[in-house]
């Protein structure tokens, strides 16, 4: 299986700190099985790029990371996914607490439709008590933290819907934050994003990944080029090759990696 | 360039006899709306006068009179079935919207709902009688507050349940993904993003109910005096200007135009102001 081997080629060098250990991981919507045996580690405080062609299962892995498929009945996850020494798939696991710990940001921005301040409070105050004081406080450091606050700093109580694309996306990313998770899911975050606010959010990911595990899905090979330290490529629901990101994008094992990546194919 | 592409000259002509049968169609129904409302205003105008407001009607063969007790009835009991229908009905709807494609119940009660969308309104006012005012005894303000609402919840639930399926996947998913939990996600992301389309239904189902007539017949009856009570007959625009349009009196004839030209402009009113409402949230 080509997984298998992309992660004892991993193992190696990412033995220290691991946060997230995917094991023979299986998806299926329906009848489909849409992950075939899933081999991966997404290593601590490191973004983690998954690439691949359209439908090769990118979204759907990121999706089994906070158990989001729980939503839909049909859909189901079997094997193994290792966080802070539990495996989340079981049935015992705490979905809520499990997304207050990863958190997620999506393709299209989704503020609530509420103010900017209450976007952040929202799901703060799911998890904490907090004064006035406090609860100010935090929002004024997730917006910090996302980059968002010289420019809404002094219209909090405006709606979020009132911000720009570009704003709106970074506010979701200031509202996951705040409730302080320690993984970000990004799903192809500025892919409906102009180039000066992609630019924008590629900058906050560097940033971001001092103190979170970053796991992003993105279709632009140069943006996983950029921001991420390691890359998985995923073709029809498998691993196909993964690894640091250099090695990926300059020494692929694989030809099929290579031809992906070069623009040959995808 | 001149139109001189035979093509594109067939196209421009079917285009023009489109447009002529669309602007037709429209011209037609405003046609007969703006007569309806230009016979009630020249009809009703007669009858505009303070005693309209703060007399009660006539006795027979009685002069002058108003429509007070009339009024007053109507506004009650639309409130009434407007408090009873906005929680139930919004609840309902929540719950069509959530479960609707997992659950075979909720998939049995939208498609009863959906009967009970087009079910006549007289059918409704029998099954209260039978119901409520057979036990009773008497005709009562309640037995038609209660028509009226079996009227209108299932406009709010349809609706509801419409509106809140308007609100994209990944907004829910963005308030699972901090970790709410279902409840909050429905009531607190979800149904405050289509409030005001909500609202709007709700106004839309107490302009209904304004003008509903069968339903009363047979439940709040009707009061020649004025009556605050909820347990006794209650007077009603509807029924009394179904009585006094056909009646032998002039006066009496009178005040039942003024009624019609009441109810038709208190519904047009809420019926723009439902639009205004929307329009403002929604601006595309």
């Amino acid at each position: 299986m080509p997984g298998n081997t992309a992660t004892s080629d991993q193992a190696a060098d990412m033995t220290t700190d691991t946060t997230i250990q995917i094991s023979n991981l299986d998806f299926y919507y329906g009848d489909f099985q849409s992950l075939k045996n899933i081999n991966l580690t997404i290593p601590a405080k490191k973004v983690t790029a998954f690439i691949g062609p359209s439908g090769c299962g990118k979204s759907t892995l990121l999706r089994t990371l906070n158990r989001m498929y729980d939503l839909y009945p049909r859909q189901r996850a079997e094997g193994q996914i290792l966080y802070q020494g539990r495996n989340i798939l079981e049935p015992g696991v705490d979905v809520n607490m499990l997304r207050a710990r990863i958190g997620m940001v999506f393709q299209k921005p989704t503020p609530f439709p509420m103010t900017i301040y209450e976007n952040i409070a929202f799901g703060v105050r799911l998890y904490e008590n907090l004064s006035q004081g406090a609860m100010e406080e935090r929002v004024e450091w997730a917006l910090k933290k996302a980059a968002l606050w010289s420019e809404v700093g002094d219209k909090l109580n405006k709606s979020g819907l009132s911000l720009s694309g570009g704003q709106q996306q970074r506010l979701c990313i200031a509202r996951c934050v705040a409730v302080k998770p320690e993984v970000l899911l990004l799903d192809e975050p500025t892919s409906a994003l102009d180039p000066i606010s992609t630019a924008k959010i590629e900058e906050l990911i560097t940033e971001l990944k001092e103190d979170y595990t970053i796991a992003i899905v993105t279709h632009n090979m140069q943006q996983g080029a950029r921001c991420s330290d390691y890359t998985a490529y995923m073709y029809l629901g498998e691993v196909v090759e993964a690894g640091e990101t250099d090695q990926i994008f300059l020494r692929p094992a694989k030809k099929e990696t290579q031809d992906y990546i070069t623009g040959r194919f995808g | 360039m001149n139109g001189t592409n035979p093509v594109y000259r067939r196209r421009l002509f079917m285009h023009r006899i489109g447009i002529a049968l669309s602007v037709a169609a429209m011209a037609l129904g405003i046609g007969f709306l703006l007569w309806i409302l230009l016979t009630l205003v020249v009809k009703g105008m007669g009858a505009l006068n303070l005693s309209l407001f703060i007399e009660s009607t006539p006795s027979p063969g009685g002069t002058g009179g108003g429509l007070l007790n009339a009024l007053f009835g109507s506004v009650l009991m639309v409130l009434v079935s407007t408090a009873i229908t906005t929680p139930v009905g919004i609840l309902a709807g929540i719950y069509l919207a959530e479960y609707g494609e997992q659950s075979r119940f909720a998939q049995l009660t939208r498609f009863v709902i959906d009967i009970m969308l087009s079910a006549p309104s007289i059918v409704i006012g029998l099954f209260v009688y039978a119901l409520y005012v057979a036990n009773a005894r008497h005709f009562s303000g309640w037995a038609g507050s209660f028509a009226l609402a079996l009227i209108a919840l299932p406009i709010v639930i349809r609706n509801t349940d419409n509106m809140l399926a308007l609100v994209p996947t990944a907004l829910r998913e963005a308030a699972f993904a901090l970790g709410a939990p279902r409840w909050k996600v429905a009531l607190m992301i979800r149904l405050k993003a289509v409030r005001s389309g909500v609202l709007t239904g709700i106004l839309l189902a107490v302009a209904r109910i304004s003008g509903e007539t069968a339903p009363l017949l047979f439940t709040a009856l009707n009061n020649q005096f004025f009556n605050a009570s909820m347990n006794r007959p209650m007077a009603n625009l509807p029924v009394v200007i179904f009585q006094f349009a056909m009646s032998p009196y002039d006066n009496w004839r009178t005040l039942a135009w003024g009624g019609a030209l009441l109810v038709a402009f208190g519904v047009l009113g809420l019926n723009i102001l439902s639009r205004l409402l929307f329009t403002q949230e929604h601006p595309n």
